[in-house]
């Protein structure tokens, strides 16, 4: 009742400000702006490049909007294919490896040595881009998709693996003790009270890996691991500004088709 | 048949939840535990079936130190001993029948259990237990899709499934209201003296538990001070119990004339 004992329009109410004291509040204000202001006349752009600039991307617009499927057409058919079968088999792959790595990377199931082992991988294979591992094991495995699909295999274990390890930690704990308190194994209190719990999560993380091994395959293509990268990189290099623009429309189609599916798939599962 | 001696809890923390307790159950008997919080009864029951490690102490069940088992042959001891919960704790993407089931995962084997190929057996038991439980009918709903009376029926139904020797309650209804919290200390303590399964319930409601239990231990700041008949539960006692308060005032009548007299909570 203290509170209502204050005089009607004494009662004002603001939230504490980060910095008490009201003049090195502005002085820091100030500095800020200073130093943004100092970084923006540090640029030094030359605006004759830039026209040209402009000149020259508006008629490679041009030559994008008028896609040539034709000329480079069984290229990029094979560069597609091979970028849609190295996504899919590195996403099911690294699902799969990511599955049991989750489970040792979840500190309410496992034990602590376990624990920072599975830990160590996951950094590690989230450290590096994919483009670097991808040229690491094409000077393992040569040239070609089979270096490609190590890479996205790769990555996808990490990528999955962290987050769903993430998502075991938050489950629900009454749920994993009454399956404990039942007399049930480590593995029967898994199937039970930790699948049930992440797997719309689960799903979801799959295709989503999918649709970033996709996107990521049409670039690996540039260092030699396969896909449709390399045709891309060739007519690039070559100014087939029409082909390529083909090749990046198939590309976003793909993508667009695994962005519904992805949606399609998380509502199903629920 | 349950044997606690001596038993001590320290908490990590340096939490003294439990100093060094005494308790016996006989076989089939149901008891409640009640106390104020913090008092260790959730510790108490959690150290029975090893949810929490004891620190120091016996406890034994049919004569077997349940303190000193390894993982294999705590598993087994576990699946003899049922457990209820507050939160109910059920599978919630599961179904009724699939957390019913679940009762059984001590004694069928991992891909049985998880292909849900259980014996015709369990099955059998499952439903007459559901049925038993008044949730005939229920066994292909979601547990996500129930009230919180229907939840707790199906984690009774879970914990019988286990044909258990004792069965740990820590608090069944207090996420319920007064009657379904009433039907449902009917049906575990009718389900219990049926079975002949000894029982310890955890719970706040000190009337709830004089009207259906006719053991009652009194826990307080981690020691057992009352033993006894629910008779011998006077005022006297419950001030060993929860402190001084005056036990005899009529709750009811008390909040309806500070409800009238509170203008501040008609206008919320
Ligand atoms: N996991 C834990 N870590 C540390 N201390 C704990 C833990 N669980 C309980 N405690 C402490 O142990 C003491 C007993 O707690 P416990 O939960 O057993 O009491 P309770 O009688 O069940 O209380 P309530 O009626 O509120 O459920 C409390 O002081 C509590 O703070
Ligand atoms: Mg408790």
């Amino acid at each position: 009742m203290t509170a209502a004992t204050r005089a009607e329009g004494q009662r004002r109410w603001a939230p504490r400000p980060l910095i008490a004291n009201r003049t090195a509040r502005w002085l820091v204000r100030l500095l800020v702006l200073a130093y943004l202001a100092a970084v923006v006349a540090t640029v030094d752009v030359n605006w004759v490049r830039v026209a040209e600039g402009i000149e020259r991307s508006g008629r490679l617009l041009g030559q994008f909007l008028r896609p040539d499927f034709a000329s480079r057409w069984s290229d990029s058919r094979i560069g597609i294919l091979e970028s849609v079968t190295m996504s899919l088999v590195a996403t099911v792959a690294g699902v799969l490896i990511a599955i049991p790595v989750s489970l040792g990377a979840a500190r309410n199931l496992a034990p602590l040595p376990l624990y920072l082992a599975t830990r160590a991988y996951i950094t590690l294979s989230r450290t590096f881009p994919e483009v670097i591992v991808a040229i690491v094991f094409v000077v393992m495995m040569g040239f070609g998709p089979f270096a490609g699909l190590l890479t996205l295999t790769f990555a996808s274990v990490g990528f999955v693996a962290k987050l769903l390890a993430e998502d075991i930690e938050d489950i629900d704990d009454g749920q994993l003790e009454a399956m404990r308190a039942t007399g049930a194994t480590w593995w029967q209190v898994v199937a039970f009270a930790v699948v049930p719990q992440v797997m719309p999560r689960f799903v979801g993380l799959s295709v989503y890996r999918l649709d970033i091994n996709f996107r990521e395959s049409t670039i690996l293509g540039i260092v030699g691991a396969g896909g449709v990268g390399a045709t891309l990189t060739t007519a690039m290099s070559r100014y087939d500004f029409d082909s390529a623009g083909a090749i990046l429309i198939l590309v976003i189609a793909i993508v667009l088709v695994l962005e519904y599916l992805s949606g399609y798939v998380r509502s199903a599962v629920r | 048949m349950l044997e606690i001696q001596g038993l001590v809890k320290r908490y990590p923390t340096g939490d003294r939840a439990l100093r060094g307790v005494d308790l016996t159950v006989p076989e089939g008997q149901v008891m409640a535990l009640i106390g104020p919080s913090g008092a260790g009864k959730s510790t108490l029951i959690r150290c029975v079936n090893r949810l929490v490690e004891p620190t120091e102490g016996r406890i034994e069940l049919d004569g077997e130190d349940l303190t000193r088992l390894h993982p294999r042959s705590l598993r087994r001891a576990r699946r003899q001993i049922g457990m209820i919960f507050q939160e109910f704790a059920l599978v919630e993407r599961l179904s009724v029948m699939e957390n019913v089931l679940s009762g059984r995962l001590g004694y069928v084997g991992f891909w049985r259990s998880t292909l849900r190929r259980f014996p015709q057996a369990d099955v059998d038991l499952a439903f007459d237990l559901l049925d038993r439980v008044g949730l005939t009918g229920f066994e292909d709903k979601r547990a996500d899709a129930l009230s919180g009376g229907q939840r707790q029926r199906v984690g009774i139904a879970r914990a019988l499934m286990q044909a258990p020797k004792l069965l740990l309650v820590d608090e069944p209804t207090a996420s319920l209201d007064p009657k379904t919290s009433r039907q449902i200390m009917r049906l575990i303590t009718e389900l219990a003296q049926e079975r002949r399964v000894a029982t310890i319930i955890n719970i706040h409601d000190v009337a709830l538990a004089k009207r259906f239990v006719p053991r009652i231990v009194g826990l307080r700041e981690g020691q057992v001070v009352f033993d006894g008949p629910p008779a011998a539960l006077d005022a006297a006692r419950l001030t060993d119990i929860y402190g001084d308060e005056d036990w005899d005032e009529r709750p009811e009548v008390d909040v309806d004339a500070s409800d009238a007299a509170e203008p501040s909570e008609v206008a919320a």
